[in-house]
């Protein structure tokens, strides 16, 4: 079972199972902005498709999250932040074998801009805000993976 | 009319108007479809963060551009932040100018940017006195015992 943040303190960890992800099984995401606001919309966008969300205000808390043991079936990034920005955090959660989907979000139209923040690992990236209409496919794919 | 099915006809006016008008687009309306019981009051707290957010960002781009020596590539940062705030709550117009702004935030036309940071304080200004105004008919509504209509 993939677990969140808050199981990551408990002295009892959950193990993976080897099928982690079923319809009837919690999905876990991670939104990473500085901005509260998006991480209020983004947060409420995926709780309403079922995910368990949690939050961090830049790439420095998403990386220690992983680095405490959290897990996530998907991480939603901002390119722009303060401390540690997207691109950083990206390339620092795959170095540390991350395996969630990584999926950028960002505000920059910018193709080469784009293209780096995808060249650190992201799995793909979407421009602000977030919908349901690009949600819900990405919810299928976890379901059918 | 009862008292409860007047405020709810108004409400419906007053909120197409929004749409109508360009205040606002499909996004906010997103919005309030994510809103339910166990957050009755998401959108009014998501209008308020960007209230707060807009308001320092406009501030900051008045300091920017007050400068003798205006830094550009810094006026666009705060355009470009607000622009990608009002894009997340469906702020039509304040986007729109925010796009105008950046332009000339690139030709690092002083003028032009002087006239698009008047533009957007207006626009902000005018969105979020709608948006308050909606928000205080919400209120009146439930407290005459009615429910919000759904956009």
């Amino acid at each position: 079972m993939m677990i969140g943040a808050e199981g990551a303190s408990s002295s009892k960890k959950a193990r993976i199972s080897e099928n982690p992800v079923s319809k009837n099984r919690p999905y876990f995401a991670l939104v990473v902005d500085d901005d509260p606001m998006i991480r209020r919309i983004h947060s409420m966008i995926l709780k309403s498709v079922g995910f368990k969300v949690e939050v961090a205000e830049n790439g420095k808390e998403a990386v220690d999250l992983f680095r405490t043991g959290a897990k996530f079936h998907i991480v939603f990034i901002d390119m722009e932040m303060p401390v540690m920005d997207g691109i950083e955090a990206t390339k620092a959660m795959r170095a540390m074998k991350v395996e969630s989907k990584i999926v950028g979000v960002t505000s920059r139209n910018s193709e080469t801009e784009r293209e780096v923040f995808m060249q650190a690992g992201l799995d793909l990236c979407y421009t602000k805000p977030l919908t349901m209409a690009k949600i819900v496919p990405l919810l299928e794919e976890l379901q059918k993976n | 009319m009862d008292v409860v099915s007047q405020l709810q006809k108004q409400f419906i006016d007053f909120s197409s108007s929004l749409y109508r008008e360009g205040y606002v687009d499909d996004q906010f309306s997103q919005l309030h479809k994510l809103q339910d019981e166990s957050s009755p009051d998401f959108v009014v707290e998501v209008a308020s963060l960007f209230f707060d957010d807009a308001e320092k960002l406009i501030n900051s781009m008045a300091r920017a551009l007050e400068q003798p020596c205006v830094d550009f590539k810094q006026v666009d940062s705060h355009v470009h932040q607000l622009k990608g705030s009002s894009s997340s709550i469906g702020a039509l117009r304040v986007k729109n100018v925010c796009i105008a702004f950046r332009s000339f935030c690139d030709a690092q036309n002083r003028e032009g940017c002087m006239r698009c940071l008047q533009q957007v304080s207006h626009e902000y200004t005018m969105l979020k006195s709608k948006l308050q105004t909606l928000f205080r008919m919400e209120q009146q509504i439930l407290a005459a015992g009615g429910s919000v209509p759904l956009e």
